[in-house]
């Protein structure tokens, strides 16, 4: 079982090693939405700093979701993922490996990027560590509840729009306690509550999505 | 070992095929022949288990497989239609990955032989290799498959070469010998030399 | 719901088909009657009240509105659950046939919202823990609908739908928190249309009247469109 669910993280990550320009282009998407904001709310100072939570979240929200249309995608185009719903490990097992994977490839490098991000909005820098841990906290929750929305999608037409109009709603507790946490650390007072909330999302999704994703692989595969 | 009752299926409205049943020993080759459109890669999908079908069941010793699923999926090779191989990895990087996947011990030299036997350079990315190539890199999965009990084989000749073709016939051949049962669909006519041939006309 | 206990017998569709209809016309005629009653009730019996006038008197459609709303996506989610878990069509179906009701409800408690918004508070939205929450709500029942919508094979329609509003059922708490907390953060207390006037009873029977009323419109309405997809499908 361990094998398996190695040999899949191997084989992802060395997917997306020899595919980088796909990897490339989620992150300059997150770049790109956040730096869209001030073009269109003005560059007031003041103004960028009071929306700069909410909009890096936001746009790791959109950044995430563009990922994830692909996560199961390709593999169920080549028939990659039959050989999974064959494979001698439990799906949920194997489904986890890719989400992991998944966030190494994806999320993690939000969590980097973002710190330049907030410099652009004149994020105070004691703020960055908040920014950086609520991120960290966060974008795994993203992967694994955005999985269970791609599962679903999966093969449907109006793919990508579908799986929006299904994962943002599900996304709202995270975007609140995400940019919650920026914006308690701002006023002031401590962020601890909101990142022990996050924390106890990551907890919980981790341990109920790989098998609801598994459960919905079935059964978009059926 | 294998055995199927009362199977139906539907698929897009149309009746594919009513109360199919058969049952499978050891030493046995089945045959699924049938026109493109019949319902061979269904049938073979719903023995694998990867498709419920509308009635029926499909037992593994006994036991309907639904309810062993990680358990008979252990005891089966299943190569379907696509060749289910990624483009970006090389053949053998693809092989190893097939193996573990199927809780196969394989190791790199009996990788190596296995994509020799099939005529495939190791070390090159699938995508730069042809179809055929890419079916054949498919099924050197066969020869490092001796221990698995049960073979699923979607079309298996489909795009080879007649080397190529030849091989795999020989090593369905050998696999039956042993007392292992292979089920394979094909619309063209096989010679498998195998001692008890069986076939299921779909359509 | 109330045909829980006539299931085990009424599980096929073709047989629980002409039932339905029975059910259904009944609940028309009643549910047309309890909203008579209720509406006369919250209209002319009930009095003005001291703070808010005559303006407050929407909330006779919109609480009994938003209460439905959210009772209904767990109906629905139960239903979809009971299809998914023993394999029945018709529960399937009866989840499917529910989604637009909810969807519906949720739109009026929306817009009912505003209307009650404008004349009590200035605006017609506001971004309080109750509207916000009701607009999510919104959101997952057309994401439910637009699921089932983009699915062409029946069975993985009704199966994916209810994964779907099983993983929603369990998050709108979650949700509903979130949102709760994120209103007092960025708003304190100042807005909520959740304070609604102290109840004399007559209110209370009112809201009663048109709760009830709704919920026999809810099983009319999903009754007759079940009818419709039964058809459909069989």
């Amino acid at each position: 079982m361990i094998a398996a669910a190695r040999c899949i993280l191997r084989r992802d990550l060395l997917l997306a090693l020899r595919r980088r320009g796909d990897v490339a282009t989620a992150l300059l998407f997150f770049v790109i939405v956040a730096s869209l904001f001030p073009l269109g709310v003005g560059a007031e100072p003041e103004q960028l700093r009071a929306i700069a939570p909410g909009v890096i979240w936001v746009a790791a929200l959109l950044s995430s979701l563009l990922s994830l249309a692909r996560l199961f995608a390709d593999d169920h185009a080549d028939g990659t993922l039959e050989q999974m719903l064959l494979g001698a490990a439990p799906l949920g097992v194997i489904v986890a490996a890719k989400l992991l994977a998944h966030w190494l490839v994806a999320g993690l490098p939000l969590v980097a990027i973002a710190p330049l991000l907030a410099l652009q909005y004149g994020l105070p820098a004691p703020l960055y560590g908040t920014l950086a841990l609520s991120l960290l906290l966060g974008t795994p929750v993203l992967s694994l509840i955005g999985a269970i929305g791609a599962a679903l999608t999966l093969g449907l037409r109006g793919g990508g729009v579908l799986l929006a109009l299904l994962v943002l709603p599900l996304y709202v507790p995270v975007l609140v306690f995400g940019a919650g946490s920026l914006d308690m650390a701002a006023a002031g007072l401590a962020p601890q509550g909101q990142l022990q909330l996050l924390a106890a999302l990551l907890v919980v999704s981790a341990a109920f999505a790989p098998w609801a994703i598994a459960a919905a692989l079935r059964i978009s595969t059926e | 070992m294998l055995e199927a009752a009362g199977l139906q299926s539907a698929r897009q409205g149309r009746q594919l095929f009513k109360d199919l049943g058969f049952a499978l020993r050891g030493g046995e080759l089945l045959r699924v022949a049938g026109e493109n459109g019949s319902g061979k890669t269904t049938l073979l999908k719903i023995l694998c288990g990867l498709l419920a079908p509308d009635a029926g069941e499909v037992r593994w010793q006994g036991t309907p497989i639904r309810e062993l699923r990680e358990d008979y999926s252990r005891n089966l090779v299943y190569l379907g239609h696509a060749p289910a191989v990624k483009g970006d990895l090389t053949a053998a990087e693809n092989l190893g990955v097939a193996c573990t996947m199927a809780g196969l011990q394989a190791s790199p030299p009996a990788i190596e032989e296995a994509l020799a036997r099939y005529g495939l350079p190791p070390g090159v990315p699938l995508r730069k290799l042809s179809q055929g190539q890419r079916r054949r890199a498919a099924l050197a999965r066969l020869p490092l498959s001796a221990a698995v009990p049960l073979w699923l084989l979607d079309e298996p000749f489909a795009a080879l070469d007649a080397a190529a073709a030849r091989l795999t016939e020989a090593l369905i051949a050998e696999h039956v010998a042993r007392g292992n049962a292979v089920v394979y669909t094909t619309h063209q006519e096989a010679a498998i030399g195998a001692a008890v041939q069986r076939v299921v006309a779909l359509g | 719901m109330s045909a829980a206990i006539n299931w085990f017998w009424f599980a096929s569709p073709q047989t629980f088909f002409p039932l339905a209809g029975r059910i259904a016309r009944a609940c028309w005629v009643l549910a047309a009657l309890l909203a008579l009653a209720g509406l006369y009730v919250g209209f002319f019996v009930a009095p003005t009240d001291a703070q808010q006038g005559e303006a407050y008197r929407i909330i006779f459609i919109h609480v009994p509105a938003a209460w439905m709303s959210m009772f209904l996506y767990v109906v629905m989610a139960l239903w979809a659950a009971l299809g998914l878990a023993f394999n029945t069509r018709l529960s399937s179906m009866m989840a499917s046939a529910i989604a637009p009701t909810g969807a519906l409800f949720t739109f009026l408690a929306l817009w009912t919202g505003a209307l009650w918004g404008r004349p009590t508070w200035g605006a017609y939205w506001v971004w309080d823990a109750r509207l916000t929450s009701e607009l999510i709500l919104l959101f997952l029942y057309l994401g439910f609908m637009a699921l089932q919508a983009a699915i062409d094979d029946p069975r993985r329609a009704d199966r994916a739908g209810a994964l779907l509003a099983i993983v929603g059922v369990v998050n709108v708490p979650i949700i509903y928190y979130s949102v709760v907390w994120w209103n007092t953060l960025h708003q304190g207390a100042s807005v909520s249309l959740t304070r609604a006037p102290s109840m004399a009873a007559t209110m209370l029977a009112g809201m009663l009247l048109m709760v009830l009323a709704f919920w026999l419109y809810s099983i009319a309405a999903s009754l007759t469109r079940l009818r419709c997809i039964i058809r459909e499908r069989e």
